[in-house]
């Protein structure tokens, strides 16, 4: 009986969204049909569906998809690594944090990606021009989040580790580190965004390959349908991160 | 004074803060000693510096005047012989009731497994055997402050100091926890110092009980408590535990009374200032 009602619990939310997204498409569908959005603009949810297996065919989307997917994975390992480093380092120089936060802070909001031409002088055109984009642009609210994280450590908790003498180096990886894991974590996933809007942005501005690239050809050839397909294994792409993020967080955080 | 050799001894100490109103002396020439097994409670009113003094002889605040000795050795920091447990709820959420009880000998580096079998003892005695595997968020206030009791414990101090451990939870949980700490004390003779602003809780824990003045923070009086050991919550009900809540809350009164008159000026002096 309990088992069936969290079975339940964990069931209906699920099929909810999905509910919520059916009702959205038919209403859409419905919406099209009598011409209250204009299909020129918006095409067919049916028609959609019904394109997904000719870009599977004819646009070879696995090795695109798996191109966006290599290069966001990249980032994201980077940005992790780098951007939870400098956190780490803002929050224990004081002076740094001081004179940069500021400006992290502003680089968050700055459009990185119309740099572009000057990533592709150094890195050339190849997927590292890309993965560089994202993770520059990507990296502020991983640092931002990671020094936050740290900073609001209840105190009482640092009072725990220092009571049980433990050294500068123990009482970061074993409370500081773990207690600011979830903010962390929500920093990371704001910087996979930016990085898979970046990736994908680039992928169609200098036409190099991967899910922007494709997005780019079929709305050049008003494939409608085709490019709203696309654009469906981008969103697949980030719902997989998410998941992976999820799974990591649950998996080095339990307890929550 | 007690008999024996005491093992923690406090002198004269004067712990003074600098504030936007000036300085401000927290706590002045506190001094007293505790003998091994023995319970002294600190009471006094809020804002009388109990938890300055708690910090001082755990070793977490300086810049204090005067000494703390445990054992014959003065304190100058965190001290491996003395074991805290803080009014805030202070599990860690990321680990289970037996890895928190565990922490203290994960951190003095012994094997996992006799580690475990170690905790699983104070678990045991904190009476949450069969919540091992469960996270913090999952039990109540109670259990949660009995988890970071058994934390302590498990680092074997020869000291415990409990800054008002259950001032969080309600009157009926925190009477039954008492008959736990009782009942803890009896079985190990663990020397406890307990910071508290609740009567009941001093007079039904202590073998004496030190009763502050507010600020600055003195010692007032020194207080023997004579019921008889072993004690349980059922001692709240007789007439020489009525008599000591009685004689304490004489000394108290004056003090809390000062408190309230303070804060009410200083909640009137913020409000002409707004005006």
């Amino acid at each position: 009986m309990t088992t069936r009602a969290s079975i339940g619990r964990q069931f209906v939310p699920v099929a909810f969204g999905i509910v919520c997204l059916l009702v959205f498409f038919v209403l859409v569908e419905a919406l099209v049909r009598i011409g209250t959005i204009n299909p020129f603009i918006v095409p067919l949810p049916s028609e959609i569906v019904l394109s997904f297996k000719r870009i599977v065919v004819e646009e070879q989307i696995l090795p695109r998809f798996l191109l966006t997917c290599g290069e966001a994975l990249m980032a994201s390992l980077m940005l992790s690594v780098a951007g939870i480093a400098l956190g780490v380092l803002l929050h224990r120089k004081r002076i740094v944090r001081l004179a940069t936060e500021t400006w992290i802070a502003a680089m968050a909001s700055a459009p990185i990606v119309l740099m572009y031409p000057l990533f592709l002088v150094i890195f050339g055109r190849s997927a590292w021009t890309i993965i560089m984009i994202a993770f520059v642009a990507a990296l502020p609210p991983v640092i931002l989040k990671t020094l936050e994280g740290l900073s609001s450590t209840r105190p009482v908790l640092i009072n725990v580790g220092r009571s049980f003498n433990l050294t500068p180096s123990q009482l970061y990886w074993k409370i500081l580190f773990p207690s600011s894991l979830p903010t962390i974590f929500v920093g990371v996933r704001l910087g996979m965004i930016f990085a898979l809007i970046n990736i994908v942005g680039v992928e169609f501005l200098i036409n190099f390959g991967g899910l922007g690239q494709l997005v780019n050809e079929l709305s050049e050839r008003y494939d409608l349908p085709g490019t709203y397909a696309a654009i469906c294994f981008v969103i697949m792409v980030s719902v997989m991160f998410f998941i992976a993020t999820e799974r990591i967080e649950r998996w080095l955080r339990p307890g929550a | 004074m007690p008999t024996a050799d005491p093992i923690l001894v406090v002198e004269n100490i004067v712990k003074r803060f600098e504030t936007p109103d000036g300085v401000l002396t927290a706590v002045e020439d506190v001094s007293f000693a505790v003998a091994p097994g023995e319970f002294l409670a600190v009471i006094g009113p809020s804002g009388c510096g109990k938890s300055t003094l708690f910090n001082v002889i755990g070793g977490l605040l300086d810049g204090y005047d005067g000494r703390v000795m445990v054992g014959g050795e003065t304190v100058r920091g965190p001290h491996p012989s003395v074991g805290m447990i803080f009014q805030e709820e202070s599990t860690f959420p990321w680990r289970t009731v037996i890895d928190n009880v565990a922490f203290p000998l994960e951190i003095a580096g012994m094997a996992k497994a006799e580690r475990l079998e170690k905790a699983r003892h104070f678990v045991e005695m904190v009476g949450l055997d069969g919540f091992e595997r469960r996270y913090p968020a999952e039990l109540s206030g109670g259990m949660r402050q009995r988890v970071s009791m058994a934390r302590t414990l498990a680092s074997e101090p020869k000291i415990m100091l409990m800054d008002e451990p259950f001032a969080a939870l309600d009157e009926q949980t925190r009477l039954l926890l008492g008959d736990k700490v009782l009942q803890i004390q009896q079985d190990l003779k663990q020397t406890t110092l307990l910071i508290t602003h609740n009567l009941t809780e001093a007079v039904q824990l202590s073998d004496r009980i030190l009763v502050m003045t507010y600020r600055p923070g003195k010692t007032k009086r020194i207080v023997e408590i004579k019921l008889p050991r072993p004690r349980t919550s059922e001692i709240v009900g007789s007439d020489d535990f009525g008599r000591y809540v009685a004689q304490i809350w004489s000394d108290l009164r004056e003090e809390a009374s000062k408190g309230l008159k303070d804060d009410e000026s200083r909640v009137a002096r913020a409000g002409g200032k707004r005006r």
